[in-house]
């Protein structure tokens, strides 16, 4: 099935199960779930999500494309590993959440307001870039992800503890200019791109 | 043993029991009150000298029966084992020492209490005889199998393999049952992965090389006759031509029946020819032999299919089943491989509410079906639409929502009946009991029960073994696992409790085990579990027999028939010998050669009640043998502390106790009585089914003995022990003696 095939998936038959096999890393593991609910009691933010981990491998089995891969749940993941420690059935749950983000990312269907999936990118561009995060742009860039004026009352609410790595030395003000980056900044570049060139064939060898 | 009655009381000093005890006075009590012949003492009983020192009293002083006082019954039993002497043990130890304090202030009320233990069990030795053979033994090796499936193949087979001649006698026409018709089983042997051959055939083909085994096809039993060691079996075939055969024990193993899907209406079974049972399904893949499977409609492949798990199962409604059976799950997940494995695309989706994968490789097999791309999915059906496809109707409970998803094919999985025959006498209906007497009496009457007997036993008490919970005819599985309410009749597989094949199998090798031991038991006279080897049997005199039919109707093991002028008939080896006959006999006229009216009733006499001024109740405790008075011994080893007024006697069970105990030892002046036996109802643990119930049943009426005496009801009370109440003992004890404190000493003291 194409990435770009958003067409019918019937209800409790395999096409979707089989779609997130073969696109979504380790995305083999969902049809060993054996809903304990495990990974959903052991989540330390599960009762925020919409559908814990249990429940979207529930939702994946009976179908339900379009919910699963809109859901803002995944993305909810702060890869503590609480769920892996405890499945029972040795399930990569952390995994699967960020394949599944990242197979919506790819589908491009993820939902777009979504705070942790939008530092997600910001987090990546910025590592990117130099192969180092660069702390002062990305507080910089993540205050004011929600338009200037928002920006300016985070940034403030968070100048105490900027100041404080400032002292500590955590921070450094020539980030603002260029920054600190990697020994060789060209293989870096070079080994990211081999990486998304394997990620694509990858991709399309699924397909 | 015509020899004259010779008591030889021997006295331990170990185990502190000499530090502790005045033995020279033990001595005096043993000699004097208990009339003991010969006493000696020794520092260590249980040793060799110690044991050496009593076989030579037997060997050269004509020392027939035998007291030790030293610990309990339970202990030692390998070293104090005499042949042709009755034994008797006054139990010092665990029933004395280690449950008193060693204090100076308490010296002589514990010496009381060992003076009267001695003094009990020379009583009791007094009443005791010999076990003598009663004739009725005889040595049958042959062992007759009800039910040609896996289960009693398999026990043919095992039973053959020790030596133990066999002989299946099958209703249908083949051997296999229901196995037989599987077109693969669920795999018994790692990884667990796939189905697996159902095996039948090799299985019969080792029957049929066999020479030790027997095969009756077509054949019924129209009568079973006998006990133990000597079962008389009609074997009847089709033709109509009958042959009586003698066995030394019967393995029941006739298996089930698939519940029948049409009480399932909701799920359009019967309507819709695609929905099916999971016996027919496999039918059908016996059909496809490894192609793709047919639908029954229309002959299309099919492609999608849902399996609708606990069909009319594991529920109270009216016609259904309320158990589990316990195979369904690992056979959808197996059924659902036959789609699967010919063709990784069909949809495959197992609805369940609770998934049960029960067995070593149950839950490995449950993860190759999900492996295999079988979706299991938590929900409750509620209904089948029936259509082109039909439309299952269903909530998802993960999901919370309701679902209808049309699939090529419904399997329901429907469960077990047992083959169990009809029920007991005790089981039946006033109704039913009215029609039968009424056919008995030559009228015609059109009898109930519609079920065919599977034994057609020749008992008072019914046609076939008892049945327990959801009419599968098994036993207590924890006091005897493999047994049945008849001795000597063990049941295995599906007939016990619902299983699958692997089950079904070693569940047949250990009643092909158990029948071997009890037709060898009977061949000895000997008693079955738990009183093995207890040569004794219950006897009663006809004079005073006043035909009431409470024992043929109380034993709890059909053991006891009825002559045709109104005697009970005791059937040696159908007999447990758990005396709950002589406890329901009105008149006393039962009795065992080593358990009595007598052996208990003198025991009580014979402890000495001090006059109501000293201040020394006594409190008289019934103990079961099986679960109390182990428990009372633990509490020993554990060294908590009970009143040293008390004075316990072991009965086989509460079934047994007599009601001339309890009023003999009112009028004898002891001032309380605790009964103690098995929990009782639905999850009893007595070794005789129904003791303490039975005992509560009497004990009620006990009540208004009291009232005649003036005594209070407080007096006696009967409790339910089990084996780990260690800690509840002695506190009931001591409850007791609280109780004595506030309502006063018995008047009756002499
Ligand atoms: S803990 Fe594992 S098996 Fe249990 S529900 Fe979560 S993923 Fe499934
Ligand atoms: S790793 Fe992710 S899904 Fe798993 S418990 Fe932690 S936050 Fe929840
Ligand atoms: S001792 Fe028990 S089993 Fe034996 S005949 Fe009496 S009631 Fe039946």
């Amino acid at each position: 099935m194409s990435d770009l095939n958003t067409g019918m998936v019937e209800k409790y038959r395999n096409n979707f199960l089989k779609e997130v096999e073969a696109n979504v890393e380790e995305g083999d593991w969902v049809k060993m779930c054996m809903q304990c609910g495990v990974c959903s009691g052991s989540c330390p933010l599960g009762t925020d999500w919409d559908h814990p981990p249990q429940e979207l491998f529930m939702m994946i089995r009976a179908g339900k494309r379009e919910e699963v891969l809109q859901s803002t749940s995944m993305w909810m993941c702060t890869s503590c590993y609480n769920c892996i420690v405890r499945c029972p059935r040795e399930l990569p749950i952390t995994h699967i959440m960020h394949g599944l983000a990242h197979y919506a990312t790819r589908l491009g269907i993820e939902p777009k307001g979504q705070p942790t999936r939008q530092f997600a990118q910001l987090f990546w561009d910025n590592l990117a870039k130099n192969g180092r995060v660069n702390e002062l742009w990305l507080g910089v860039n993540l205050y004011f992800m929600n338009g200037l004026v928002e920006g300016v009352k985070v940034a403030l609410g968070m100048a105490g503890i900027g100041l404080g790595m400032l002292k500590a030395g955590r921070l450094s003000l020539k980030e603002l200019v260029g920054g600190h980056t990697v020994k060789d900044k060209k293989g870096f570049k070079a080994m990211i791109k081999k990486a998304q060139e394997l990620e694509a064939a990858r991709v399309d060898n699924a397909q | 043993m015509a020899d004259e009655m010779k008591i030889g009381a021997y006295i331990c000093n170990g185990c502190g029991i000499g530090e502790r005890l005045d033995s020279s006075q033990l001595e005096m009590t043993a000699t004097r009150d208990g009339k003991a012949a010969v006493c000696q003492q020794h520092d260590f009983l249980c040793s060799e000298a110690g044991v050496k020192m009593i076989q030579d009293d037997i060997d050269n002083e004509g020392v027939n029966h035998v007291v030790l006082a030293a610990c309990s019954r339970r202990a030692k039993t390998e070293a104090f084992n005499f042949d042709n002497v009755t034994l008797s043990r006054a139990n010092l130890r665990e029933g004395v020492i280690w449950v008193r304090p060693d204090e100076d202030d308490q010296r002589e009320t514990t010496q009381e209490m060992a003076d009267d233990y001695i003094r009990m069990a020379c009583a009791e030795s007094k009443y005791m005889k010999i076990p003598e053979a009663s004739g009725q033994q005889s040595v049958n090796k042959n062992i007759l199998i009800a039910g040609g499936g896996v289960a009693g193949m398999t026990a043919a087979l095992e039973a053959s393999k020790a030596g133990y001649p066999c002989t299946i006698v099958e209703k249908s026409g083949e051997l296999g049952g229901a196995t037989a018709k599987l077109y693969k089983k669920i795999p018994t042997s790692a990884p667990y992965a796939d189905p697996e051959d159902n095996g039948v055939d090799a299985m019969v083909a080792a029957v049929e090389a066999d020479s030790n085994i027997t095969v009756c096809l077509n054949s019924t039993l129209t009568n079973t006759a006998g006990a133990p060691g000597r079962f008389a079996a009609d074997i009847s075939t089709e033709s109509g031509s009958t042959e009586t055969k003698d066995f030394g024990a019967i393995v029941q193993a006739s298996g089930f029946t698939e519940y029948d899907a049409n009480q399932l209406p909701e799920f359009a079974y019967g309507k819709n020819k695609d929905v099916v049972t999971q016996m027919e399904l496999e039918a059908l893949a016996k059909e496809a032999d490894g192609g793709a499977i047919k639908r029954p409609s229309d002959g299309k492949e099919v492609q999608s299919v849902l399996f609708i798990q606990c069909a009319g199962q594991r529920s109270k409604k009216e016609g259904h089943l309320e158990h589990c059976s316990g195979y369904c799950c690992s056979a959808s997940i197996k059924q659902a491989m036959y789609f699967k494995d010919q063709n990784a695309d069909v949809d495959t989706t197992v609805l369940f509410s609770d998934l049960r994968t029960p067995g070593a490789g149950g839950e490995n097999f449950y993860r190759s079906g999900q492996k295999k791309g079988v979706i299991f999915t938590k929900g409750i059906a509620s209904e089948v639409v029936d259509g082109a496809n039909p439309t299952v109707k269903f909530k998802d409970l993960i999901l919370d929502e309701d679902v209808d998803l049309e699939v090529d094919m419904v399997v329901l999985a429907t469960g077990m009946v047992p083959n169990a025959g009809q029920p007991s006498r005790a089981e039946l209906t006033d109704q039913d009991n009215e029609d039968i007497a009424a056919e008995k009496a030559g009228e015609e009457k059109e009898i109930r029960i519609d079920v065919e007997s599977i034994l057609n036993l020749d008992y008072r008490q019914g046609k076939d073994v008892p049945h327990m919970d959801n009419g599968f005819a098994d036993s207590h599985f924890i006091c005897f696992p493999y047994e049945t309410q008849r001795t000597g009749i063990y049941t295995a597989g599906p007939v016990r409790r619902p299983m699958d094949t692997q089950q079904a199998m070693d569940d047949a090798m250990g009643a092909a085990m158990k029948a071997i031991a009890a037709a060898e038991n009977a061949g000895l006279g000997k008693a079955a579990h738990p009183r093995v080897a207890d040569l004794s049997f219950p006897t009663f005199r006809a004079e005073g027999c006043t035909q009431c039919k409470r024992c043929t109707v109380e034993c709890p093991f059909g053991a006891i028939n009825e002559t045709d002028d109104g005697y009970p008939e005791f059937n040696e080896s159908r007999c447990r010998r758990c005396g709950t006959c002589m406890g329901a006999c009105p008149v006393r006229v039962i009795s065992f050669e080593n358990y009595s009216i007598d052996t208990v009733g003198q025991q009580l006499k014979a402890v000495d009640i001090p006059d109501e001024f000293d201040e020394k109740p006594r409190i008289l405790v019934l103990a079961c043998e099986n679960d109390a008075y182990p428990a009372l011994d633990m509490a020993a080893q554990n060294k908590l502390e009970y009143s040293a007024f008390t004075r316990i006697i072991p009965v086989r069970c509460l079934g047994s106790v007599s009601l001339s105990w309890i009023t003999d030892s009112m009028n004898s002046g002891y001032d309380g009585i605790i009964l103690m036996g098995c929990p009782s109802g639905d999850d009893y643990q007595c070794h005789f089914v129904k003791g303490s119930l039975m005992a509560q049943e009497r004990m009620s009426k006990v009540g208004d003995t009291l009232e005649s005496l003036s005594l209070e009801k407080e007096r006696v009370q009967t409790y339910e022990i089990s084996i780990t109440d260690i800690h509840k003992v002695p506190k009931i004890i001591n409850e007791m003696v609280d109780t004595i404190e506030q309502i006063g000493m018995s008047p009756f003291k002499f």
